[in-house]
């Protein structure tokens, strides 16, 4: 009988090896961030990963609470893939930025929808595909340009990871997962696009309690689950949000 | 000093621009703040690139406590409300909304417009880096693109130029351009004056704009109602 339920984010993430590729659901605020897989590859040390998030953490919003800013500041990332990398504060640079600026860390940016279709070409198997999006500005760099419809178009390669961190609601014990409003952005694109998925949830219910017409995440796509303890204790300032969350 | 609409003007303005049924993205800043002037009766229907369609006005200050939720938020990262008949998805989905033509128009900020409707806007200004985020898929594939501006610069220099000189969002992408002095239309590669803040002349709009403009033939002063 399989069993994809971890105990611990310390057991779950214990494998991630130096170099990996990792991607990490994530947006403008807290929801849908798989805060404790991330503390726990900070605690775990992993160096030289490549993060692939929309944000390279710490952004405007988000500078208050720890999202993968901390595997930035514990100086484990060498090169970030992100649509919005920067703070929008220019009083409050995020590390990420120092890192970028000084070199220490290198910066792919990719236009959001580009980011989120080459994640889902990555999990769907399609190596490569052409999008308007970027032709003629500086995004087009160093990429083939092809006309369809009379509209240039760059062509773009898919992303692949070693693992997802994915942040839902629900999983049942087959790991198939539903998410809650905007939790789930970038998180069931990245479920599909890594060998291993690791899902952080609220609640882990039996097979049978999910209504399969309400699956999100099939659950062949999540190799581990773990269940986020009653009282997170963050993010910070947020924790009145958490609580008009908990009474859903 | 003459003066020049507000944010909030500008922004009326710019909702006269909705129709009913219309599938809007609206960008940070003076863009956000076109939903607070949807004429009564019509419905349009707001998309955030994190995957929600439809959700309802953002949450005040006062109904924080009440009704803030993390799972609910535009792309600002603001809380919005529920509202009926809204629907979430992810976001290859939600950029399959916009790259595929889906969105019928958007509202952008703009560091720079060219008289060819290049838009700039996501390198901040004197920091050497920028955000690109979802307003260049928009920019790009949109039907609609309205840039919305103060017409010129803090320190007064024109924001709507020849050619850009900051990395572009995306090459001739701009339709309409609603500024605090004039609405312009971007037709064919030209600027066309179209309407005129109460109390401005062609003359003085010219003057704070680096290319030339085309007088419409039906110019006339902007109406917020």
């Amino acid at each position: 009988m399989i069993n994809k339920v971890f105990e611990t984010f310390e057991e779950a993430v214990k494998d991630v090896p130096d170099g990996a590729v990792i991607m990490v659901g994530n947006f403008a605020g807290p929801g849908g961030t798989p805060f404790y897989l991330i503390q726990a590859l900070r605690k775990q040390g992993a160096k030289n990963l490549t993060i692939v998030a929309n944000t390279a953490g710490g952004i405007g919003l988000t500078l208050d609470y720890d999202d993968h800013r901390i595997l930035f500041e514990n100086k484990q990332v060498k090169k970030v893939i992100a649509s919005f990398p920067f703070s929008t504060s220019a009083s409050r640079p995020s590390v990420a930025e120092k890192q970028i600026l000084s070199g220490e860390v290198e910066l792919e940016i990719v236009p959001q929808g580009t980011l989120s279709e080459r994640i889902r070409a990555g999990g769907a198997g399609i190596p490569a595909f052409y999008t308007p999006t970027g032709a003629g500005t500086v995004i087009e760099k160093g990429k083939e340009v092809r006309v369809f419809d009379d509209r240039p178009c760059l062509l773009e390669r898919a992303l692949k990871a070693d693992y997802a961190f994915v942040r839902a609601f629900k999983a049942d014990l087959m790991g198939n997962l539903v998410y809650r409003g905007t939790q789930r952005q970038f998180n069931p694109i990245m479920a599909i696009a890594a060998r291993t998925t690791i899902a952080e949830v609220d609640r882990i219910v039996d097979a049978g309690e999910l209504d399969p017409e309400s699956v999100i995440t099939p659950g062949i796509y999540v190799k581990r689950i773990v269940k986020v303890k009653e009282d997170p204790g963050f993010p910070r300032h947020l924790e009145r949000n958490f609580q008009v969350r908990r009474v859903q | 000093m003459k003066e020049r609409l507000s944010r909030e003007a500008m922004a009326m303005r710019i909702a006269k621009e909705l129709f009913d049924g219309a599938v809007v993205n609206l960008g940070i800043g003076i863009p956000t703040l076109v939903s607070s002037f949807v004429p009564e009766g019509m419905t349009v229907i707001y998309h955030t690139e994190n995957g929600a369609l439809g959700f309802g006005p953002v949450v005040t200050a006062e109904d924080m406590k009440e009704k803030a939720d993390i799972d609910l938020v535009n792309a600002s990262g603001q809380y919005v409300t529920p509202q009926a008949g809204m629907c979430f998805f992810h976001h290859a989905d939600s950029f399959t909304m916009i790259r595929g033509g889906h969105i019928d128009m958007t509202v952008l900020g703009v560091l720079q417009v060219s008289e060819k409707g290049d838009l700039a806007n996501w390198m901040f200004p004197g920091r050497g880096v920028g955000n690109i985020g979802g307003g260049m898929d928009l920019a790009f594939n949109a039907k609609r693109v309205i840039a919305a501006t103060e017409h010129t610069t803090k320190d007064g220099k024109p924001k709507i130029v020849k050619t850009c000189s900051v990395a572009l969002t995306a090459p001739e992408c701009v339709d309409l351009i609603v500024t605090d002095i004039a609405v312009i239309e971007v037709k064919d590669k030209r600027l066309w004056l179209r309407e005129l803040a109460p109390g401005w002349t062609v003359d003085e709009v010219q003057a704070l704009t680096e290319p030339t403009l085309r007088v419409a033939p039906d110019l006339k002063d902007i109406e917020l109602l």
